[in-house]
């Protein structure tokens, strides 16, 4: 539904979106993060028409956005970041605008803004004025906006900015939901909200995309990921690090605490090592030696680790485990 | 809380317009018509919804009664409308071009800079509707509330009725260069509203272009130019007067070059605002 290709965008001699290429099908629903100013808004921005690429082309349903800008923006639904509203209009008033503005009349219209109050829970603000809406009514008042024609492809910017946690989880409940027959690309820097509606995401960072992948294989991209966390009660940590970095199957050890709830320890494993080899030459290790084992856990990798290193390639991983080691 | 599958499968085949479009379009054949009818609907939908603003405020009752009374100050007062002794409105459109100065930049300023303070501008943009409707909606809608507030000085034309026999037409050509003037000067503030954020500083700018205006064809500063410039020159710059083609307004003449004067500072400025406001979104 939405095709992306060698997208550029520089504003004076800065280039805020730099080539950036993908596409989103219907029933996807890609999580857009990166660091802020890293481009997000901009393509998102380029996407529904509102700015102009310096190159490149978009193309939404079939329809280039530039050329056929009409057709293109009658597909989407648009979050803008910050979820602008007018605010001398009641919510009412201004579902009914949206819904014209998209077409809509008499009861088709009326069907649609009571679909959008009651899917965003807007019932109790309906007859009040915008301006005087919580961060949050606002925020789903411009979120029920975007979806009133129940378009096939949907652009949010940052649709949780501003949210409580229970609000949170039902936008990410929403927006996995409507996934399902939908192209939908949302931006964000929650990477929680990744695993929770997310099939694909993309980080980009200074206007390029430096990772793209479903959330399970950008989470493997972690350098932790794969390795084996162990804590042992009541054995000094010299002797847990030093028997276990003697193991055949471990890589590097890098001790995490030493407290009166034990020794912790990490074990990345060797690259050539078989899946579930580490865990059991750690298991049998502590079996030999006797240690009272309290905790044997693989980790998974964790998006806000791969995150940084991503898009901090210069100072976070090597500075980070030097220094650990050397506790 | 669950989707409309009817709806989805229509939005699939754009750009067949919603389903639910509006009736004229529906109605008419050929797609060049619908696509005027769905440009038409747009532009009315959009002022509709700025018009609902002015009156959702205080804003709009405010400046009526301003208007109104200052109206009224003027004609009574400044243009001493009784002891004139004629049936006539000339008292009272004699002021328009100073009263319009500071009210119509009033009335214009918040067009788009509130669009763009807001951030509903990018909202606005990214609805299925072209710059220029966009314009057009907002500018027709703050130029019928003017209008609006100019058909309520309506009492001073019963009272010259009641008290005299003045000329119908003088008086109603009086109108349509007010309503005409009214236009021109809220198309520049629509024009500088689209260059800032800022609603003062659009104010501000817009007073000192229409004083421009006004000024141009102003006696004090045409002798001024007289003295050293050739009269060819003097004339141009008389000719971009407001007042001077208010003046055979006031005298119940329609000449078409004023009507014309006046439609294109109107078309020129919006025209200009569509630029500005391309020209801030391509960054």
């Amino acid at each position: 539904m939405i095709k992306v290709e060698n997208l550029v965008k520089t504003f004076g001699p800065k280039r805020a979106v730099d080539g950036i290429s993908f596409t989103v099908e219907r029933g996807e629903v890609l999580g857009f993060l990166g660091p802020n100013g890293a481009g997000k808004s901009t393509t998102m921005r380029m996407i529904t028409g509102f700015i102009p690429p310096t190159a490149g082309r978009i193309t939404v349903g079939g329809y280039d956005v530039v050329e056929h800008p009409i057709a293109a923006k009658r597909l989407m639904g648009y979050l803008p970041e910050n979820a602008p509203a007018y605010t001398d209009m009641t919510v009412w008033g201004f579902l009914n605008f949206a819904a014209e503005m998209r077409g809509l009349s008499g009861e088709a219209k009326r069907k649609a803004v009571n679909r959008v109050i009651e899917m965003c829970f807007l019932e109790t603000v309906v007859h009040q004025s915008v301006d005087t809406l919580s961060k949050g009514y606002r925020h789903r008042t411009c979120f029920a906006q975007s979806i009133i024609h129940d378009p096939p492809v949907l652009i949010l910017d940052e649709p949780t900015d501003g949210l409580d946690p229970n609000q949170k989880h039902e936008v990410r409940t929403l927006i996995r939901r409507m996934g399902e027959t939908k192209a939908i690309v949302f931006s964000t820097h929650i990477l929680e909200e990744v695993d929770a509606a997310c099939t694909r995401a993309i980080i980009i960072d200074r206007g390029k995309i430096v990772a793209n992948g479903t959330p399970a294989q950008l989470r493997s991209r972690s350098e932790v990921s794969g390795a084996v966390a162990l804590r042992v009660l009541g054995v000094p940590a010299s002797e847990v690090k030093t028997k276990v970095a003697e193991l055949p199957t471990v890589r590097r050890t890098q001790l995490l605490e030493e407290n009166g709830h034990g020794v912790l320890l990490r074990a990345y494993p060797r690259p050539d090592a078989r899946d579930g080899a580490l865990q059991e030459s750690l298991f049998e290790l502590a079996l030999r030696a006797n240690w009272k084992v309290t905790e044997l856990r693989t980790e998974e990798g964790r998006l806000d680790e791969v995150f940084r290193s991503i898009t901090l390639p210069d100072t976070a991983p090597a500075g980070q485990s030097t220094k650990e080691d050397s506790r | 809380m669950q989707a409309q599958p009817e709806t989805t499968a229509v939005m699939d085949k754009a750009p067949a317009p919603p389903a639910a479009s509006p009736d004229q379009a529906a109605r008419a054949g050929a797609p060049e018509l619908r696509e005027h009818a769905l440009a038409w609907h747009n532009i009315v939908t959009i002022a509709k919804r700025e018009l609902s603003g002015y009156f959702a405020s205080p804003v709009a009752y405010v400046f009526i009664v301003i208007f109104l009374l200052l109206c009224g100050f003027f004609t009574f007062m400044v243009g001493r409308f009784f002891e004139r002794g004629e049936a006539s409105l000339a008292a009272f459109f004699l002021w328009h071009p100073w009263l319009y100065l500071f009210l119509v930049p009033a009335v214009g300023m918040r067009l788009w800079s509130e669009e763009r303070r807001l951030g509903t501008m990018e909202l606005l943009l990214t609805f299925p509707v072209s710059t220029w409707q966009a314009i057009v909606g907002k500018f027709l809608a703050s130029w019928f509330f003017l209008t609006l507030a100019l058909a309520l000085t309506f009492p001073l034309v019963v009272t010259v009725a009641y008290l005299g026999d003045p000329d119908g037409g003088v008086i109603f050509c009086g109108y349509l260069g007010s309503f005409l003037m009214a236009g021109a000067y809220l198309a520049i503030t629509c024009m500088t509203s689209a260059m800032t954020r800022n609603q003062v500083v659009s104010f501000i700018i817009s007073v000192v272009l229409c004083l421009f205006l006004i000024l141009a064809g102003w006696p004090p500063v045409l002798d001024l130019l007289v003295r050293w410039a050739n009269p060819t020159l003097v004339d141009t710059v008389a000719a971009f007067s407001v007042v001077t083609h208010f003046d055979s307004f006031q005298l119940g003449v329609i000449d078409t070059r004023d009507v014309v004067y006046f439609l294109s500072i109107i078309v020129f400025c919006l025209f200009t605002t569509g630029v500005i406001i391309r020209s801030h979104r391509a960054g």
